[in-house]
């Protein structure tokens, strides 16, 4: 059964699958996180505005992202960043794009229709009276939600906000359908050239399931302790 | 934007001969339905099991219920499904990898198993949290009337707790069917591959993934408006939601 495995071919993998691969995988997570939030609170306050346009606007992007699989979204933008590069710079033809910037353009506009409800739920767990305090204290709108009610939402979140990290760090791996080298796309090359496709992935999934039982854990601390807290 | 559409593309015929280009991506639609039908079904069978298992007095499958759910919820799907595609085979007894692997529909197969066995945790997480939801008294009462723990959860704790979790589980259902997609990395032709092998045919891009899109938004919407009737239909008399 196991008798025949080579595990000398994933040791002589490791610079590779970890210097090419995992570093690729982790950019991509932190980046797309940072921009899906950004992107995501936006969309959260055009959706609590009250400026109606707004709210459908936010609230049709969000439902739309949200009903199609990434893969097709992947795909999607893989071939209309070019024509939207051209349209931007007025080149002639359309621009190419590298792979990095293609995905991480993908996953900052997907997550943030995922983020958007997240930071839009932690926005309605403030009290009323909250930004009711903050305009009475003469604090305009950009001003109450810099200082008192996106604070407390992100921190109320952060929980929700990490475990949502996680799942986009596992779905970073679909961009090995543009046979792009991140961490599983390394050891999936390496599978095919050495014929071992059994290491390989058995190591990438045990890599991705320890990486992640141990953020998942640390968000089960975390969210013990803030429940101390309120 | 310096780009042909060419939105008859759809009537033309297809390269497969299997009529035309509309044809090949109903056909895709016809297949992402079936796996997520399946893999639905596995999904909520174990997924049941395994939520159950999770809120027993016992410790044994308490533990059990914790494992498995922590086992299907940290890896990619699309890593599990490798693991069931090429893994699995190569480290069953012989006969039986052979068998696997000379499977006809292998694909379609492997993505019910893998993207059910994947959703059965999110399953399970959500019919936890259902039954935790009850209050103590239900199974309490249950057990007073002389219930046995099957009894209890057989018709008192699973009937209340399935309608209140029905508002996730079709967001779990609908998480499914968009999962099926995934399954194009181990060759299976659904809506999503179909598009893709549309526009390496054609080259029309970007009428391929449009076409693509609105039939995932179709499904989306019969699922949600079905959901919303089922919900109606088994509301709770006295809850939020009831009459």
């Amino acid at each position: 059964m196991f008798g025949n495995l080579d595990f000398d071919v994933i040791r002589r993998a490791l610079p590779y699958l970890f210097y090419e691969g995992m570093t690729f995988t982790l950019t991509l997570t932190f980046l797309a996180a940072l921009g899906g939030l950004i992107f995501g609170t936006a969309l959260a306050l055009m959706r609590l505005s009250g400026l109606k346009i707004l709210g459908r606007i936010a609230g049709i992007y969000v439902d739309f992202m949200r009903s199609l699989p990434l893969v097709l979204v992947i795909f999607w933008f893989y071939f209309l960043v070019p024509y939207i590069g051209q349209w931007v710079t007025g080149a002639s033809r359309p621009i190419s794009v590298g792979a990095f910037a293609s995905s991480l353009i993908t996953f900052i506009m997907f997550e943030a229709a995922y983020f958007s409800e997240i930071m839009r739920a932690g926005i309605q767990s403030i009290s009323r009276g909250q930004p009711a305090a903050a305009s009475a204290l003469g604090l305009t709108y950009a001003q109450t939600m810099r200082y008192v009610v996106l604070p407390q939402a992100f921190r109320n979140m952060l929980p929700v906000l990490i475990t949502q990290t996680i799942v986009l760090f596992q779905d970073t791996s679909l961009v090995y359908v543009l046979s792009i080298t991140d961490f599983l796309g390394a050891a999936s090359k390496v599978a095919q050239r050495d014929g071992r496709l059994v290491e390989m992935y058995l190591f990438a999934a045990v890599v991705y399931f320890t990486i992640s039982c141990i953020a998942s854990y640390g968000v089960r601390r975390l969210q013990a302790r803030i429940a101390i807290i309120r | 934007m310096n780009y042909n559409w060419n939105w008859g593309i759809f009537f033309q015929p297809n390269p497969m001969g299997t009529g035309t280009y509309l044809d090949m991506l109903l056909s895709g639609l016809a297949l992402t339905l079936k796996t997520a039908a399946l893999a639905w079904v596995i999904a909520l069978i174990t997924g049941s099991i395994v939520g159950v298992m999770r809120t027993l007095p016992s410790k044994g499958a308490n533990w059990f219920g914790f494992a498995y759910v922590e086992f299907f919820r940290n890896m990619p799907l699309l890593v599990q499904l490798f693991l069931w595609f090429f893994v699995l085979p190569e480290i069953l007894p012989r006969a039986a990898g052979l068998w696997l692997k000379q499977l006809p529909n292998a694909p379609f197969w492997t993505a019910a198993i893998g993207v059910g066995f994947f959703m059965s945790a999110r399953v399970a997480v959500q019919l936890q949290a259902g039954i935790s939801s009850l209050p103590r008294g239900q199974k309490m009462a249950a057990t007073a009337l002389g219930l046995t723990t099957v009894q209890g959860y057989r018709y008192v704790l699973l009937p209340m707790a399935f309608r209140i979790i029905l508002p996730p589980l079709t967001s779990e259902f609908l998480n499914t069917i968009k999962n099926t997609a995934v399954a194009i990395t181990i060759g299976l032709l659904e809506l999503t591959g179909q598009a893709r092998s549309m526009q390496e045919f054609s080259f029309q891009v970007f009428e391929a993934f449009t076409a693509a899109t609105i039939l995932y938004l179709l499904v989306n919407a019969v699922v949600v408006t079905a959901m919303r009737f089922l919900e109606r239909w088994v509301a709770i008399p006295g809850y939020i939601t009831g009459k």
